[in-house]
């Protein structure tokens, strides 16, 4: 076909085209898998253990969440051909700096013996696995709200969106982890949800092509 | 564009002829001319532009939105033919350059960008890449001595480059 009859094909189609904000729908299915989730853990576990009360625990949930909002911005502006996020990078960066200062605080202030302890917890084997687990419906549920995006930046944008589905469910997961040391955070917190991140990187380049 | 957006399909028309050119310029400096590939990349973009118009946030600049479904349709090709080659980011400016400059919606980024700079500078660079005066020409038109006009433009070009660097 020729290019100017292509261009008078698709001048014909030209109705009104409504804005379609992403971060929206990203919220919105993000939240639905939540919500999911939670009803899930509750029927099987119970409700969180009431510990909504301890530093520890918001210390969890500000973090999971801060990098969240991060992942959520990030996947946003990467939805878009020429989105940029220097301002988002930081905002992911400055979030684990300041979580790798109270773990080196409580570092520099326990004993010795306490410090495996610390950086260990009792569940470190599993902390990463689980908040994958968690993570993998999620970053399918927000894949999916991707492909109907314009993404040019295909592994980026990948990582984006396992960054976020990561983060959201590192607070899910917080819910129910037991570990108090913000190092045993800053640590396999960080390593489940940059796991995320990288799988998500991997899985976008090839499921986020248009 | 907005107009386009907004279902005028005259405008819609105008503004996909007039990336066409655009695209075919830049598909042509890529992949060396007379690229039997040329074309169908230029259709395709076009395609994708139309169909992914609601991605474009009219807050943000036009050509860099355009610009990055070009660049992507170019390397989404390289892919599919198994060429492994990078496709440097800094060319976001040709897009912006002296050529394009006719066109509204380019225009108008051109000028978001260049309220950046200072006004002599702006004035400097308008008359040399715009308006088309020589260097000595308009370094005199802008009171600048001829050398310190050439660092003046360059050191203006590379912020104008930084700014629309993806």
């Amino acid at each position: 076909m020729r290019t100017d009859e292509l261009i008078r094909t698709l001048a014909l189609d030209a109705g009104p085209v409504p804005a379609r904000p992403v971060a929206p729908r990203l919220l919105a299915v993000a939240l639905a898998g939540a919500v999911l989730w939670l009803a899930l853990l509750a029927v099987q576990f119970g409700p969180p253990a009431r510990s909504a009360n301890a530093g520890w625990f918001w210390m969890k949930a500000v973090y999971s969440l801060l990098l969240a909002a991060a992942g959520l911005m990030a996947t946003v502006r990467l939805a878009r051909p020429g989105g940029r996020i220097g301002a988002v990078i930081w905002l992911a960066v400055a979030t684990v700096a300041w979580l790798l200062m109270m773990a080196g605080h409580e570092t520099m202030n326990a004993s010795p013996g306490q410090m495996a302890h610390l950086w260990l917890g009792e569940t470190w084997r599993i902390c990463p696995v689980r908040i994958l687990i968690i993570a993998a419906p999620l970053y399918g549920a927000v894949l999916w709200v991707m492909r109907r995006t314009a993404p040019t930046r295909l592994a980026t944008a990948g990582a984006a969106a396992g960054l976020f589905a990561g983060a959201v469910a590192a607070v899910i997961y917080g819910l129910y982890c037991q570990e108090t040391a913000a190092a045993f955070v800053v640590a396999w917190y960080s390593l489940g949800i940059a796991a995320c991140a990288a799988l998500g990187a991997l899985i976008g380049r090839y499921l986020l092509r248009w | 564009m907005l107009r386009g957006l907004a279902g005028d399909a005259t405008a819609h028309a105008q503004l996909l002829g007039a990336l066409g050119g655009h695209l075919r310029a830049y598909f042509t400096r890529r992949l060396g001319p007379g690229a039997a590939e040329t074309e169908d990349l230029v259709q395709e973009t076009l395609l994708a532009i139309h169909l992914k118009r609601d991605s474009y946030d009219t807050r943000q600049p036009f050509s860099p939105w355009a610009y990055a479904i070009g660049r992507y349709k170019l390397l989404d090709h390289f892919r599919r033919s198994g060429v492994r080659r990078a496709v440097p980011l800094e060319d976001a400016g040709v897009l912006l350059a002296a050529e394009t400059a006719e066109e509204g919606a380019v225009r108008r980024d051109l000028e978001t960008l260049m309220s950046d700079l200072p006004a002599r500078q702006r004035a400097l660079i308008q008359d040399v890449k715009l308006t088309g005066y020589s260097i000595d020409e308009a370094a005199k038109r802008q009171g600048f001595t001829p050398g310190a006009a050439k660092v003046a433009i360059h050191r203006s070009l590379q912020r104008l480059a930084r700014k629309v660097r993806p």
